[in-house]
């Protein structure tokens, strides 16, 4: 640009650090906790410099939990919510790879009405229709189970679309070529169109993974056994509004390992994560 | 649009979608269905018995001021939300847009925050600003304010929308700066030959090509202050001090699977459903009309 020189600059710098540093700052401060004594931060004398309790808290959190309210050991979450993350991803992947294979490349009666069966899904999260769909998950007896956890957020077309739209941009020619090297419909998807797909697949495993690992709502209510617990709603139930009782340390560190997973796959991602972020939601 | 090479199968195409026909009938039509059906009935207290009732849940609801608190109160969240997010947001995209040394590094430290889930956000801010030992409370009181969000109504709004904001600023920054860089330079640098100053620019040229985006993100953001505040809100204040923090989600909640109100909070569902699709409508239609520009 034409007068970008000197001052401005610095200016946008400036601006900048402040952003990341609000940005930050919460993670910063939940770092600095988990390495302090309760006592101390119980006390409202917590200081801004990291405690010597690093290695003490971080154990407990993770293989043994919090001596008062839930006491599950941490590990045991984080376990459970790798389990719902990676079946929600592998699962919505799976489904809608081979849902918008048969809507593009087939003709078949009813395959609009189907199509708008599953496009519709894409309107309403699972936060409104909470109840019914608990109460349908528990007559299937599914409570309690990885298979209740992750199905029920299976069921939208987010990637159905994403990979309907992709399809539609494959040349014909490739479909004529392999079909004149004598391949049939699934020799066709699986030699030519997973391949072709790998980039599309990478970027909605991240998005879906993230999405799963930060589920909350539906595991809170689905999940009455303590092991079955995922990692966000065993951070809740670790707080309670009685300071005395909410030991912070462990509090913290959960939450640091928590963001863990998430931020990770979003920083080693990122340009995957950016791109399939702007093409699934725009 | 429609492929000119396709194959012929008679249930192949069927298989290929029937699981996903089978997950979407059983975890999304069936429990909507049930929302539905389950608004016009009136169960009592104990399960045992249940008559049809017509509109009975929906005229109550209505007559109840606390829904239209609700509901006046989700509204004023989502704004308060999406304002602060989307301004702050778009702050930083500018400056991350100038061709500045290190702005891969400015990207990366500041769209991680969209990973983290709103309950540990929630945890996060609660423990900053907890009366008694949050390490900004101090600096609060220090300047005057008596500070306790879990006592004072207005206090714990602020505190729901500050963190809800929060999380939002990562997201709105990226498709700022994606819509930012989709912006001819050659328009910009025409209207600095016109002697129009930075400032200007920004308003008259930039923001302008800019409002698809802007109103993109509206609905968006305005679509997660309703639904994904819930973990934030639960973790925070429970829906309190009284109701001042209880969203129409929360109540929902609250109401159906707390209180036993089945056909109200069935009720609630519905109108929520039918909010939904008309955002997300008026979306769809915005961004169909976005790609014939």
């Amino acid at each position: 640009m034409v007068e970008e020189e000197g001052f401005r600059r610095y200016v946008a710098h400036f601006i900048l650090w402040i952003g990341i540093a609000i940005v930050a700052f919460p993670v910063y401060i939940a770092i600095i906790a988990s390495t302090q004594e309760n006592a101390l931060i119980a006390n409202g004398q917590m200081s801004l410099l990291p405690g010597g309790h690093f290695f003490e808290t971080y154990y407990q959190t993770i293989f043994v939990g919090t001596s008062g309210s839930t006491r599950e050991p941490v590990g045991n979450m984080m376990l459970n919510s790798l389990v719902m993350a990676l079946m929600i991803a592998v699962g919505k992947i799976a489904i809608s790879i081979i849902s918008a294979y048969a809507i593009v490349y087939f003709r078949f009666p009813f395959r609009m009405p189907i199509f708008w069966l599953i496009f519709i899904t894409l309107m309403l999260p699972v936060e409104v229709r909470i109840y019914p769909t608990y109460k349908i998950v528990a007559d299937l007896h599914m409570l309690d189970s990885y298979a209740g956890l992750a199905l029920p957020l299976i069921a939208s077309a987010t990637a159905t679309l994403l990979f309907r739209q992709f399809f539609m941009t494959v040349p014909d020619e490739l479909l004529e070529a392999s079909r004149i090297d004598g391949a049939g419909p699934l020799r066709f998807f699986w030699d030519t169109l997973l391949p072709l797909s790998r980039t599309n697949m990478a970027a909605l495993f991240v998005i879906l993974f993230i999405l799963g690992w930060n589920q909350y709502l539906w595991p809170l209510l689905i999940t009455t056994r303590d092991d079955m617990q995922t990692i966000q709603v065993g951070i809740r139930k670790m707080i309670t509004t009685t300071d005395a009782l909410t030991e912070w340390p462990i509090v913290m560190a959960t939450a640091v390992l928590a963001m863990l997973p998430p931020v990770f796959v979003v920083v080693v991602m990122q340009k995957l994560f950016v791109r399939g972020l702007v093409e699934t939601e725009k | 649009m429609q492929k000119q090479a396709i194959f012929q199968s008679k249930l192949l195409p069927y298989a290929l979608v029937a699981p996903q026909l089978a997950v979407v009938l059983i975890f999304f039509y069936w429990p909507a269905l049930q929302a539905v059906i389950q608004s016009f009935l009136l169960q009592d207290a104990f399960g045992l018995s249940t008559s049809f009732v017509w509109f009975d849940n929906y005229v109550e609801l209505f007559r109840d001021a606390a829904y239209f608190e609700a509901i006046l109160r989700t509204f004023f969240f989502s704004f308060a939300i999406a304002a602060s997010s989307l301004s702050f947001a778009l702050l930083l995209a500018v400056m991350a847009d100038k061709p500045l040394r290190g702005s891969m590094l400015y990207r990366t430290l500041l769209i991680w925050p969209y990973a983290v889930a709103p309950p540990v956000v929630g945890v996060l801010w609660i423990f900053m600003l907890h009366p008694s030992l949050g390490v900004l409370s101090r600096y609060l009181r220090a300047l005057g304010i008596d500070w306790n969000p879990l006592l004072d109504g207005d206090q714990a709004a602020t505190l729901i929308i500050i963190a809800a904001a929060w999380k939002q600023i990562s997201y709105n920054f990226l498709f700022f700066l994606a819509g930012l860089q989709s912006i001819p330079k050659s328009v910009l640098e025409a209207a600095a030959i016109d002697g129009a100053r930075p400032m200007r620019r920004f308003w008259t040229v930039t923001f302008p090509l800019l409002s698809p985006t802007i109103f993109f993100l509206l609905v968006v953001n305005i679509v997660y202050a309703f639904f994904d505040t819930f973990g934030i809100i639960d973790t925070m204040t429970r829906g309190g001090p009284g109701k001042s923090t209880e969203t129409l989600v929360y109540k929902v909640y609250s109401d159906g699977l707390l209180g036993g109100n089945l056909g109200s909070s069935a009720a609630q569902s519905v109108i929520l459903m039918i909010m939904v699709i008309v955002l997300t409508g008026i979306q769809f239609r915005f961004v169909e009309r976005k790609v014939t520009y």
